[in-house]
C-alpha cells in the first residue's frame, strides 16, 4: 500500500490491486498509476452530463430465466475437466492448504 | 486452386457442382496459411489434420446426399471461442495449455451445418485492445501494409480473411472488436444486436456488452453465417427468443424507400481528412441506389467512451475472477496459500492492458466510488440508448466512419492506452444501446489501406443493415 497522501478521488494503484488479488511488481505498480490517473480523469467526464432522474440500464434486453424439466442430463467429462487443472488430488482440484 | 478471393458462397456453389472437393478447398487454405502467416500472424494454432478429417466426412456426407448450408466449408474461429478438443486460449498464458471439454453454441451451430473448424485467430489478450498487439504470443500484421496493426482485438480473424487465409471467420465484438479490424483490413464484419447469437461457450469480457459475429469477404457471406448462428439458446438466458430471417435470401440490391441517417457527432474535428471523404462517397453512393439521407443527432457520442471504459471493465473485473491458478490453465509456484497462489498466478498469468482493465474495473465498482462511476455510466448508457431511438423513428439506419484513421502503426499507441481507447469512438455506442452495426469496405487512403463504412440499425435490424450493406457492395463491385 502507498504511504504517499493522495487526494480522496484519485485511483490507488497499489490497494486496488490488492482488492483484484493482482500482484504487482514496482515498475508496473509506477507505469499502471500514471496511465490510470489519466483514464480516470478522463472518465470522470462522465459527471459533467446531467443524469438527474435518469434510470440506469444494466442490460440491453429484458432477460428471463429459463427453466427446463427437472431431470438428470450427462454433464461435462469429469476426466476431461480435471485434465485442465494444474494441480489434481483424489479427482479433486487441489490448491495449497488454506486452514492451519 | 486460388483461394485468395473465393467467398464462402462462392465456395459452396463449387463444392455443389462438384468442381471441387471439401478436402482440396481445405488443402488450398491450408496451403494459403503455410505461405502467408508467418509475415502476418493471423492464427495460434492451425489443426490441419483435424480439419482435413473434418472435410473428408463433409465430402462423404455430400456423396451420400446429406446436405448442410456450410457443409465442408472451412472457417477460422477466434481464439476465446471454446471448440471442443482444441486450445482457448484467449490468447493469454493464463489459459496455456488449456483444451475445450465443449462446443460454444454459435460453433456446434456452424459444425451442425457441416462447417469445418480450421483453427484459431490470434486476437488481443482476452479480447481488451483495438490492435491485437496485446496477444500473449505475437501481434498480428495488416496485410496491406506490414508495419501497420490489423485492428483488434479481432485483428487475427479479420487478417485471415483479407491475406486469403481463411475463407470467413468468426470475432467477437464488445466495443468494435469485429467492426474495427474489419475496417482496418478490408474486409466485411458484422457486429449482431446484443441477444441474437447466444454467447454460451463464450470466454465473457464484458457480459452486456459481448456479440459473436462473422467476418467474411462479401455481406452475403455475414448473412449466411448469421442465419446459422443466431437464435435462441437454453444456455443463455440473453439469446432472445426472436424469429431468425434468412438474412441471405432478403438481401436487397436497391435501396428505394430506405431512409439513411448521418449522425454529426460521427464527423468530428481531429478524424482524418480521408476517412470523411470516403464516408461522404459512400454515403452519396447509397443516394444514388434510392436511400434517401436525412441528418440526425446523437448528442450523447462525446460521452461514449468514458461509459463503455467504465461499464466494460466493471464486467471485465467481475468476469476475469475466474483465473484464479485453480480449475484451469496456469497457475504460479511457490505460492505459500490460496491468497498468494491467486496474486502470483494473475500477475504472471495476465498481460499489461488486462491488469490495467481489471484495476480500473474493480476500482470503479469499489466502495465509495460505485455511483460516481458504474452507476453514472449506467445511466450514461440509458441516454444513449435513448439517442439511437430517436434517431430510429427517422431512419432506417445510419452511416457513419468505423474509425477516425486508417489502421495506425505498429507500437504506436502501446505506451498510451487512452489514445487506444478513444480511437473506439464510433464503435463503442452500438454495444452501449444493444443495436446492430457492419463494417463494409469503402475506400482506402493514399497509402493503400482501407476504409470501412459503417451501418448502425436498430436491435434486431439486422436485415436492413445487411440490405444497405450488401447494395452498398454490389454498387462498387
Amino acid at each position: 500500500m502507498t504511504t504517499e497522501k493522495r487526494d480522496s478521488s484519485d485511483i490507488d494503484v497499489a490497494y486496488v490491486a490488492h482488492l483484484a488479488r493482482l500482484h504487482l511488481t514496482a515498475d508496473e505498480r509506477e507505469c499502471f498509476q500514471a496511465q490510470l490517473e489519466q483514464i480516470v480523469h478522463y472518465v470522470r467526464k462522465i459527471g459533467e452530463a446531467d443524469l438527474r432522474g435518469v434510470e440506469p440500464t444494466a442490460h440491453v434486453v429484458p432477460i428471463r430465466n429459463i427453466f427446463r424439466e427437472d431431470e438428470s442430463r450427462e454433464g461435462l467429462d469429469r476426466d476431461e475437466v480435471l485434465a485442465n487443472a494444474p494441480s489434481v488430488i483424489l479427482e479433486q482440484f487441489q490448491v495449497p492448504r488454506i486452514v492451519e | 486452386m486460388d483461394v485468395k478471393s473465393l467467398t464462402l458462397t462462392g465456395a459452396g456453389e463449387l463444392l455443389a457442382r462438384g468442381d471441387c472437393t471439401s478436402v482440396e478447398l481445405v488443402t488450398a487454405v491450408a496451403d494459403a496459411i503455410r505461405r502467408t502467416d508467418a509475415a502476418i500472424g493471423a492464427y495460434l494454432t492451425v489443426d490441419e489434420e483435424s480439419a482435413l478429417s473434418q472435410a473428408r466426412a463433409a465430402d462423404e456426407a455430400r456423396a451420400a446426399g446429406r446436405m448442410g448450408r456450410l457443409l465442408g466449408l472451412p472457417v477460422a474461429v477466434k481464439d476465446v471461442l471454446n471448440v471442443r478438443g482444441q486450445p482457448c486460449t484467449c490468447a493469454s498464458r493464463i489459459l496455456q495449455g488449456y483444451l475445450s471439454p465443449y462446443d460454444a453454441t454459435a460453433v456446434a451451430r456452424l459444425r451442425a451445418e457441416g462447417a469445418v473448424m480450421l483453427g484459431r485467430t490470434n486476437m488481443d489478450e482476452f479480447a481488451m485492445g483495438s490492435s491485437t498487439e496485446n496477444s500473449a504470443f505475437h501481434p498480428t500484421r495488416n496485410p496491406h501494409a506490414a508495419d501497420h496493426v490489423a485492428g483488434g482485438s479481432s485483428g487475427g480473424s479479420a487478417a485471415a480473411v483479407a491475406a486469403g487465409e481463411a475463407l470467413a471467420a468468426i470475432g467477437t465484438d464488445t466495443g468494435g472488436s469485429i467492426r474495427q479490424p474489419a475496417s482496418f483490413c478490408g474486409c466485411v464484419g458484422l457486429k449482431p444486436s446484443y441477444g441474437r447469437v447466444s454467447r454460451y461457450g463464450l470466454t465473457a469480457f464484458a457480459s452486456s456488452l459481448d456479440q459473436i459475429g462473422p467476418m467474411t469477404r462479401s455481406v452475403r457471406d455475414a448473412a449466411l453465417l448469421l442465419e446459422v448462428m443466431a437464435g435462441r439458446d437454453p444456455m443463455d438466458s440473453t439469446a432472445v427468443d426472436a424469429a431468425v430471417p434468412p438474412y441471405a435470401a432478403r438481401l436487397r440490391e436497391d435501396l428505394r424507400g430506405v431512409r439513411l441517417g448521418r449522425p454529426r457527432e460521427y464527423f468530428v474535428d481531429g478524424m482524418s481528412a480521408e476517412v470523411a471523404a470516403a464516408v461522404d462517397a459512400a454515403t452519396r453512393r447509397c443516394r444514388d441506389l434510392g436511400a434517401e439521407i436525412v441528418e440526425v443527432s446523437l448528442p450523447h457520442t462525446e460521452y461514449a467512451v468514458a461509459a463503455y471504459y467504465i461499464i466494460a471493465t466493471a464486467e471485465a473485473s467481475a468476469n476475469l475472477a475466474r483465473f484464479d491458478g485453480v480449475r484451469y490453465g496456469f497457475r504460479a509456484a511457490g505460492a505459500t496459500d490460496p491468497i498468494d497462489m491467486y496474486g502470483k498466478t494473475r500477475a504472471q498469468g495476465f498481460g499489461a492492458e488486462v491488469k490495467r482493465r481489471i484495476i480500473l474495473g474493480t476500482y470503479v465498482l469499489s466502495s465509495g466510488y460505485y455511483d460516481a462511476y458504474y452507476l453514472s455510466a449506467q445511466k450514461m448508457r440509458t441516454l444513449i440508448r435513448r439517442d439511437f431511438d430517436a434517431a430510429f423513428e427517422r431512419c432506417d439506419a445510419l452511416l457513419t466512419p468505423v474509425t477516425p484513421t486508417t489502421a495506425f502503426r505498429l507500437g504506436e499507441k502501446t505506451s498510451d492506452p487512452l489514445a487506444m481507447y478513444l480511437g473506439d469512438i464510433f464503435t463503442v455506442t452500438a454495444n452501449l444501446a444493444g443495436i446492430c452495426g457492419l463494417s463494409v469496405p469503402c475506400g482506402a487512403d493514399a497509402g493503400g489501406l482501407p476504409i470501412g463504412l459503417q451501418i448502425l440499425g436498430p436491435a434486431f435490424g439486422e436485415e436492413v443493415v445487411l440490405s444497405v450493406g450488401h447494395a452498398f457492395e454490389r454498387s462498387r463491385a
